[in-house]
């Protein structure tokens, strides 16, 4: 990676990296991936975290699911540890807590595969700028 | 097409339950059951207007539902597409009601701004932090502002430090930055020590690269090269997270020589700490960071003129930092609108204790304790009556039902006996015992005192042992007037922060709970029954049944038969022999028939 | 210069003045503990933390401590309100809730610094009863470590880590057990400690005193079988009679001699006699290395240090290890003593070694650490057996009811008490390398000194250079006092950033009038210049001002060891060193 060298170029590229990114979340493709982020700060990973990542990316593989998984800091549910946020194509990201593996092959079976809302949602309670 | 019920215990418990199945029942009977879903979810953190119903995907958010409503809902709005005006929200202030739950301003009470990455991008990636506008601070800075005016801004903004005191971070910039020389130094303060706080944690492990960013604006600012993050040895993630931050920043050139082709050089190097409550005293840490033994020294002078290795050094806390970018990309007037009139902007808090939605939050300045602990965190677990609730950690004080609507900011804290600190907040029931609270803070301080002065030294230990003492029943109304005596000196004489606040949790209590005390050392009891010493265990002898599994139960051999058959029994009753009951409890809980209890 | 108001007393004062001193100018005490000032030595204790001295600042939310806040213009301090009293009260009084109350047979007692506060404030009950801290005890052959007594004023670890830059002693453990020791509570012996005793003599309460070894003394007296001799070192002359009342720099030589002899001591002599014999040794060391180099050896160590400071000696041990052949092989004056007295001596008298027992009386704890270094004694049997501090014999004195002030002036007994000027000048810095210059002039040049005083020699200065003109050999002599400035002195010789000659060494600040041993001076450094200025007037006061024209040792030479730094004076007058560095492991 070359280095930025100026604040113009760093608005540049942070505009390509970010249309990329709408590229994906905004579409509608049924084709295009799923993403998943899992809460992986000290307390998550505690919790089982993980474990359930790993857990999740077998899964996924098995159920041939093309989903993007990525670790992301603290959500702030330390009651609902581990914590997941689902983002399905052309949908708002929904919030999974207490996920166990259970859990997380429901997850992927009925909400990712048909749309079927499982137990554990933790509804957004804040706003962000 | 879902429905989701609040599923949080205070919903769950009024009619929740009830609701579900009468969704479920009638989504049935008309036929609906496989098009709509029907699920029970975590708390909204709404209980004021639970139980909650919230259809989805046009997030109506219905409130105060009561399971006669469901038929209305299922008719009006999941048939016929209308939604159910009189159970939306209504907004107090115009008296509109919102269908859209985004559009509440219940989402406002939490408003993430040095959260305001965590949990949205992936901290190892320096991409996604720069597609949400990472280092573009840093870049307007360079290109567009002198370090004069990044300070001014700064200042503006009335940004105060999160670690505790509430210094104005532009006016502590604008110190140091006036001793200009060719070796100074910016200084991370990541040593978050306060039990039960984890914000600073958080935020170094969700969004390093804020801080990497924040550190080098404050560098330009003041005129400082080096960079300094003192974090404390037990935060691994945090430490990995930062230092994988720092080097893609610098692989980017958004550290070293030369940044964005401005000329300003800068780098980051990571120290790291035992541990040891007391370094995050700013003066502590940077012995702490020079090698010397964590104490703190008398200020002035400040860092600001003698810092790390005597130079002039400028010390803010994580949080405080994690603010900085965001500051300068959207203004200082931005961020001057949002919270209180002396305290701007937000505060992270780790909520915990006896309460249902245990968190790490963050809220506009000026936000009352009520809503935080009854909306954002969903009230007190198992519909328990709040008591107290503890900000600021052994730094702070217990706050109690009077204090619920004070909009909380750094003078109102003080004001009220506690402080803000680094925005622990532990809130308790009527199963917490105060001066046991009182205690187990003031443990904390005895544990945590560098040893230096003897007021936290030998001040703190003697208070100790007298609220040891009153917890074991041994306590005079003296003792009480001693607390008060000892509590006001170490305030008045102790050398550093941490002495001086230690007495905190104390003198907070004796001014709210006084009655509590006395009945620990007038009646020697302890209503919230944590006091083991001042406990009894009793059988009663009619109810007893003569089983004798409590004396198999006991450890202590103190239970045996007595020579009393209760009316309807066949067996002689049991007692319990107070002198050598260890108050452990393992009869009561092996007595079926509600026998023993606790006096 | 700025204006403040102390209890409404306007006061002006210089700018990065604290409140305490501004309050002393102004006549108005404010009680201290830990504040500890040596002035005139660059030692100033302040650490805040014993918060004794707090005061009333208006304006200010806290009591301020008086000895570390500096005054600021316009500043209204009240020093003694309800307020402070009772705060002051309060921690004197929980100094106390952690200290032993056994002041009846403390070391200190009458001398400690924590007893006179708790008078002064009239405490007359400890409100606090709780835990008391404890430590193990450790004493070394110089100090005696009663660790529960510590009241964290941190005076010694100052000391220690900042004048003598030993690096023995620092505060260890947090909280209620926070206290000053060794790192890991190791033993004082295990340490890098060089026992020069200085945290002795900043103490201000019992927890450091000396190893007492009087008992062991008069026993040896009181044995029939036993011939006890007593060498008295040059600054115990200028400073025991403070401890009888007497003003500072009283010089009571003739007194001192008299009351030893009443204490049962058999011959009274004088480790002068020493001095001047360490000065025919060493003088003529330096002189030999001087020569060869000049010859064009350049293998020759230069310069040459002196190695009469038991101190400094364990310093350079530890902490120059590489250039253990650069100091002076000569021994200090008092093992000279003890080697003459139990070889010459003896034989003259028909004393059997182990019959004879020597005593000192030193200024200096570390002297009581080098007598018992195991290459100083023959066969097991040391040549110095007891050292007592000039504080240990003072005791003695008053114990066997005698008041040095009624003594009349005795004489030292003879061959080994006759001396002359340039030996008592030893006991103040600067002194040894005067005296040895007097006498190298004179061999060197082969002339009378018109002028004996070499003043540009003496001072207070921590480091001091001269250079003196050896009938145009230009000689570069260097002088450290207190260990850090040796240090400092050191390294740049050892980085060959500056050239000496000759170097002396001591390891007190002042030299030994300034030494461990001596009676507490309470940070009033006016006490150790006075001791000083005895020294050089006792200088002046005698016949003979150069070693080599002490006749005793002219005789000792003739009849006993020929020449210096001969056969007979390597054996008995010379020694080696060894590196005693300290590699702490630090397991992983």
């Amino acid at each position: 990676m070359a280095k930025v060298k100026s604040l113009a170029e760093l608005k540049a590229m942070r505009e390509k990296l970010q249309s990329n990114l709408d590229l994906r979340e905004k579409s509608n493709d049924p084709d295009s991936l799923v993403q998943i982020k899992v809460a992986m700060a000290t307390c998550g990973i505690a919790a089982g975290a993980k474990q359930v990542m790993e857990h999740m990316m077998e899964k996924a593989d098995e159920l041939k699911l093309g989903i993007v998984f990525t670790q992301t800091g603290c959500m702030g549910y330390c009651h609902a540890e581990p914590t997941i946020e689902v983002k399905c194509p052309g949908k708002d990201p929904i919030v999974f807590g207490h996920v166990d593996n259970n859990r997380a092959d429901e997850i992927l079976t009925k909400y990712v595969m048909n749309n079927e809302m499982v137990e554990g949602v933790i509804p957004v309670n804040y706003e962000t700028i | 097409m879902h429905v989701l019920c609040c599923g949080g215990t205070g919903c769950y418990a009024s009619a929740g339950a009830e609701i579900i199945k009468n969704f479920e029942t009638i989504l049935a009977e008309k036929g609906l059951q496989d098009e709509v879903q029907v699920v029970r979810t975590g708390c909204f953190g709404f209980c004021e207007k639970g139980p909650i119903v919230k259809i989805m995907p046009d997030n109506t958010f219905y409130t105060q539902v009561k399971p006669e409503d469901v038929e209305k809902i299922v008719n009006e709005h999941i048939i016929k597409g209308r939604k159910v005006t009189d159970l939306l929200y209504m907004d107090p202030e115009n008296k509109e009601h919102v269908a859209d739950s985004k559009h509440m301003g219940f989402y406002r009470k939490q408003l993430r701004i040095a959260l305001r990455n965590c949990g949205f991008i992936n901290p190892e990636n320096i991409d996604e932090c720069i597609s949400r506008g990472g280092y573009e601070a840093l870049g307007k800075c360079l290109s567009e502002m002198t370090p004069q005016q990044v300070i001014d801004e700064v200042t503006k903004s009335g940004l105060r430090g999160r670690g505790g005191a509430g210094f104005p971070t532009g006016v502590k910039w604008g110190l140091c930055a006036k001793n200009k020389c060719d070796e100074m130094y910016v200084i991370c303060n990541a040593d978050e020590g306060d039990p039960g706080a984890f914000m600073d944690r958080s935020i170094m492990e969700g969004d390093p690269h804020s801080i990497v960013e924040a550190m080098a604006i404050c560098g330009y600012a003041i005129g400082a090269t080096h960079g300094l993050v003192y974090i404390r040895a037990e935060y691994p993630l945090a430490i990995h997270r930062l230092q994988v931050a720092i080097a893609q920043a610098r692989e980017y050139g958004l550290l070293g020589k030369d940044i964005l082709g401005s000329g300003f050089d800068f780098d980051i190097e990571l120290r790291y700490g035992a541990g040891a409550f007391v370094c995050g005293e700013e003066t502590a840490l940077i012995h702490s960071m020079e090698g010397k033994r964590g104490e703190p020294t008398f200020k002035p002078p400040f860092p600001a003129v003698a810092g790390y290795k005597m130079k002039p050094s400028n010390v803010n806390n994580v949080e405080t930092f994690a603010n900085i970018p965001i500051i300068i990309t959207k203004g200082a007037d931005w961020f001057a609108s949002i919270g209180s009139e002396k305290s701007k902007g937000t505060k992270v808090f780790a909520l915990a204790g006896q309460i249902n939605n245990v968190g790490l939050i963050e809220v506009p300045m000026g936000t009352t304790l009520r809503d935080i602990i009854y909306e954002i965190g969903g009230g007190i677990k198992g519909g328990r009556k709040f008591k107290a609730v503890q900000t600021g950690g052994p730094s702070g004080g217990c706050l109690t039902e009077k204090h619920l609507d004070t909009a909380i900011d750094y003078e109102s804290l003080s004001a009220a006996g506690s402080m803000m600190g680094s925005g622990g907040m532990v809130v308790m029931d009527e199963t917490s015992c105060m001066v046991a609270i009182a205690k187990f803070y003031l443990e904390f301080t005895c544990e945590e005192s560098c040893g230096k002065c003897t007021p936290c030294r030998v001040g703190n230990k003697r208070m100790l042992e007298i609220l040891t003492k009153i917890t074991e029943g041994n306590g005079t109304m003296d003792d009480l007037q001693e607390l008060r005596n000892l509590a006001a000196v170490i305030k008045d004489t102790a050398l550093c922060g941490l002495g001086q606040t230690s007495p905190n949790p104390v003198l907070s209590t004796l001014d709210n709970f006084w009655d509590e005390y006395v009945e620990h050392v007038v009646d020697k009891k302890c209503r919230a029954g944590v006091c083991k010493k001042l406990m009894s265990y009793e059988i009663d002898k009619e109810a007893c049944i003569g089983c004798g599994k409590c004396a198999k139960n006991c450890p202590t051999e103190a239970i045996s038969k007595t020579d009393y058959i209760a009316p309807g029994h066949k067996l002689p009753s049991m007692v319990i022999d107070t002198t050598k009951c260890i108050k452990c409890g393992a009869c009561i809980s092996g007595c079926k028939f509600n026998a023993i209890s606790v006096k | 210069m700025i204006n403040v108001t102390i209890d409404n007393k306007q006061i002006q004062v210089e700018e990065g003045t604290t409140i305490l001193k501004a309050a002393r100018k102004a006549g108005i005490h404010i009680p201290t503990l830990c504040y500890f000032e040596l002035a005139g030595m660059k030692f100033e204790n302040k650490p805040g933390g014993c918060r004794v001295c707090v005061v009333e600042v208006e304006g200010r939310r806290n009591l301020a401590p008086a000895c570390a806040t500096d005054c600021m213009e316009g500043m209204v301090v009240h020093t003694h309100t309800n307020r402070v009293i009772n705060a002051r009260r309060t921690v004197v009084e929980l100094i106390l809730s952690d200290h032993p109350a056994d002041c009846l047979v403390c070391p200190k007692s009458g001398q400690c610094e924590l007893q006179s506060l708790a008078q002064y404030l009239g405490i007359r009950e400890i409100p606090f009863k709780g835990e008391q801290s404890h430590y193990r005890q450790d004493m070394s052959p110089s100090i005696i470590r009663d660790v529960d007594k510590c009241v964290m004023c941190r005076r010694c670890e100052n000391m220690c880590n900042n004048i003598q830059t030993v690096g023995a002693l620092s505060a260890i453990n947090r909280g209620f057990s926070a206290v000053v020791a060794p790192a890991f509570e190791q033993d004082l012996v295990d340490s890098p400690c060089v026992m020069c005793g200085q945290c002795v003599q900043v103490c201000p309460v019992g927890a450091l005193s000396e190893v007492d070894d009087t008992r062991r003394v008069m026993a040896a007296i009181n044995n029939p079988k036993k011939t006890v001799i007593v060498q008295t070192a040059p600054a115990t002359r200028v400073a025991l009679g403070e401890e009888f009342g007497m003003p500072a720099g009283t010089i009571v030589t003739g007194q001192m001699a008299a009351a030893l002899r009443r204490l049962g001591f058999d011959y009274v002599f004088d480790t002068d006699f020493a001095a001047d014999l360490t000065i025919m040794e060493e003088g003529t060391e330096l002189l030999g290395r001087i020569s060869k180099f000049m010859a064009g050896d350049k293998s020759v160590r230069l310069p040459i240090l002196t190695s009469c400071c038991p101190g400094w000696v364990n310093f350079f041990e530890h902490n120059f290890p590489d250039m253990l052949d650069v100091p002076s092989t000569a021994k200090s004056p008092q093992q000279m003593f003890g080697a003459i007295a139990k070889s010459y001596w003896a034989e003259k008298m028909g004393i059997n070694r182990e019959d004879l027992v020597v005593v000192s009386i030193m200024p200096c704890l570390a002297k009581k650490y080098e007598c018992k270094r195991e290459e100083f004694s023959v066969n097991g049997n040391p040549d110095v057996d007891y050292v007592l501090s000039t504080r240990e014999l003072a005791r003695l004195i008053k114990q066997f009811n005698l008041n040095l002030k009624d003594m009349p002036s005795e004489d030292y007994d003879n061959p080994l008490g006759e001396s002359t000027g340039a030996a008592v000048i030893f006991g103040a810095t600067g002194g040894v390398i005067e005296a040895a210059t007097r006498t190298a002039y004179e061999v060197f040049t082969g002339k009378k000194l018109d002028k004996v005083d070499f003043t540009e020699l003496r001072g207070m200065e921590g480091i001091r250079d001269a250079w003196v003109d050896f009938n145009g050999t230009p000689i570069h002599i260097g002088i450290a006092h207190g260990l850090a400035n040796a240090r400092a002195l050191l390294e740049k010789v050892r980085e060959g950033k500056e050239q000496f000659h000759a170097i002396e060494v001591m390891a007190c600040p002042g030299g030994c009038v300034g030494g461990a041993g001596q009676p507490y001076h309470h940070g009033n450094s006016e006490i150790i210049k006075k001791r000083t200025e005895a020294i050089y007037r006792e200088d002046l006061g005698k016949p003979i001002r150069k070693s080599h024209e002490n006749l005793s040792i002219q005789k000792l030479y003739q009849e006993y060891l020929g020449e210096p730094c001969g056969h007979k004076s390597h054996e008995l007058l010379h020694t080696h060193y060894f590196d005693k560095s300290k590699h702490v492991e630090i397991s992983e």
